[in-house]
């Protein structure tokens, strides 16, 4: 069985370490947060200017002039901080967040990232996409395997407009786990049900499989 | 040394059509509802604005494009609004779409005095076309200009007749940055005191880059996304 979204929000919550600072970007990856494992200390960051997140706020606790860079209303916890948007992203681009946590059209073997524009369509802007991509120490790709007319979105290429090169180093679909490597795409584990040899039809990249491969416990 | 003005009015009195302004906010947090209601009423037309977004089709700057006052919006995202998708569709409007964090620096280098910087948000895509690129250390940068904007208008939390601000919560986002980059800086401020109340350690802006300042009213602050969790 492919992975429920919320699965795939658990096993990326798996690659979270004690200390960490992470952004976690809108769809998918914002589920994460709801999965951080026991024991192991995250300070959530936003881009437009919040170090500390904090879950959604109580009714009576909505406050205009606090939300995340999706536009919703959160809360701060003990610890938070508050600075502004060139602050936000020069420490993305000091490279003291340590993770990012992104959605994708598409991936590319080489690890290029599209998921900002689809030429012909209303193209809404990039946010901060391109410079948590560019700048990002280590990223994590969420995303479904194929699209709804099921053709694979782990690529040699990507056919969108790209939002960055050569950044991405993992991806986590329904179908499995993924580093990216020199060789392309290589499983590192399979999602429980899904066979290898589905994998390896439904990803059009390179796809390498590691030497100790094995079923993701979900 | 007089700052303080009567109101949005007076303070975008000499605004005129075609002239580029940073408008501050992020999405519809933080942003100056007054002065905005007050250069639609003033009407003038083909503005240039430099805001991470566009507001939504009956807030923020969708006031303005509702009005057709904008002739071209610079901004890192611009969902959300119907009226500024017909405009951009018939071409009737122009659009920058830049790296939100190249928005940021690019305002932070104006009000530093820094002619441009290099970044690396960009390179390989189409962002990065027709834009120098410089090699630091192994890694190529974009060039990116500092803006060249004639006024910022800027909503704080608190601000005294020196002009010193201090933004609450994440209202905060560019509007420091932009206050900071405009020829001529307008603060609306829901709270305005005397010099002296405000604690010099807290300030965000210091009142050098603030032209003029005024006691802001009826501030609507709308929600875009209200997201709750239940009581259980």
């Amino acid at each position: 069985m492919a992975l429920t979204k919320e699965q795939i929000a658990r096993r990326i919550a798996q690659e979270l370490k004690d200390g960490f600072y992470v952004n976690l970007g809108i769809g998918i990856p914002t589920l994460v947060a709801n999965y951080i494992p026991e024991g192991v200390d995250v300070v959530l960051q936003s881009e437009n200017g919040l170090l500390g997140m904090g879950p959604f706020p109580y009714e009576d606790e909505v406050d205009a002039d606090l939300i995340n860079a999706g536009k919703q209303t959160i809360t701060t916890i003990p610890g938070s901080a508050f600075f502004d948007s060139a602050m936000s992203f020069g420490m993305i681009r000091a490279g003291k967040v340590d993770l990012t946590v992104l959605g994708a059209m598409e991936v590319a073997d080489n690890g290029d990232i599209a998921n900002w524009k689809i030429p012909k369509k209303l193209v809404k802007g990039m946010g901060g996409a391109m410079d948590l991509v560019a700048a990002a120490k280590n990223i994590i790709v969420a995303m479904q395997h194929t699209n709804p007319k099921g053709e694979s979105k782990l690529l040699p290429k990507c056919s969108l407009p790209i939002t960055g090169v050569h950044c991405v180093k993992k991806v986590v679909s329904d179908l499995g786990v993924f580093d990216i490597t020199d060789e392309g795409f290589k499983l590192l584990e399979y999602a429980p049900g899904v066979t290898i040899d589905e994998i390896k039809a439904k990803t059009a990249g390179r796809l390498v499989i590691a030497d100790d491969v094995k079923e993701m416990e979900v | 040394m007089k700052k303080v003005v009567a109101g949005a009015d007076e303070a975008i009195y000499d605004i005129p059509s075609g002239a580029t302004l940073m408008l501050g906010g992020f999405g519809l947090c933080g942003i100056p509802e007054n002065c905005i209601a007050a250069l639609v009423k003033k009407g003038v037309n083909n503005l240039t604005c430099i805001s991470n977004n566009a507001g939504v089709d009956d807030f923020g700057i969708g006031l303005l494009l509702r009005k057709r006052q904008v002739k071209k919006m610079i901004s890192s995202y611009v969902g959300e609004n119907a009226e500024f998708e017909r405009q951009l569709l018939s071409g009737e409007l122009e659009v920058e779409l830049i790296p939100q964090g190249t928005l940021a620096t690019r305002c932070m280098a104006t009000g530093y005095g820094m002619p441009a910087v290099f970044l690396l948000a960009g390179i390989g895509t189409e962002v990065a076309e027709g834009k120098e690129i410089r090699n630091f250390n192994g890694k190529d940068y974009l060039m990116e200009m500092a803006f060249d904007s004639d006024f910022a208008i800027v909503k704080a939390w608190k601000g005294d007749t020196q002009g010193n601000l201090i933004f609450k919560g994440t209202a905060r986002n560019f509007s420091p940055l932009m206050a900071m980059a405009g020829k001529i800086t307008i603060a609306e401020v829901e709270h305005l005191v005397p010099i002296g109340e405000l604690d010099p350690n807290c300030i965000h802006v210091p009142g050098i880059y603030v032209h003029r300042i005024f006691q802001g009213k009826d501030y609507e602050k709308r929600i875009e996304n209200r997201t709750v969790r239940p009581r259980s």
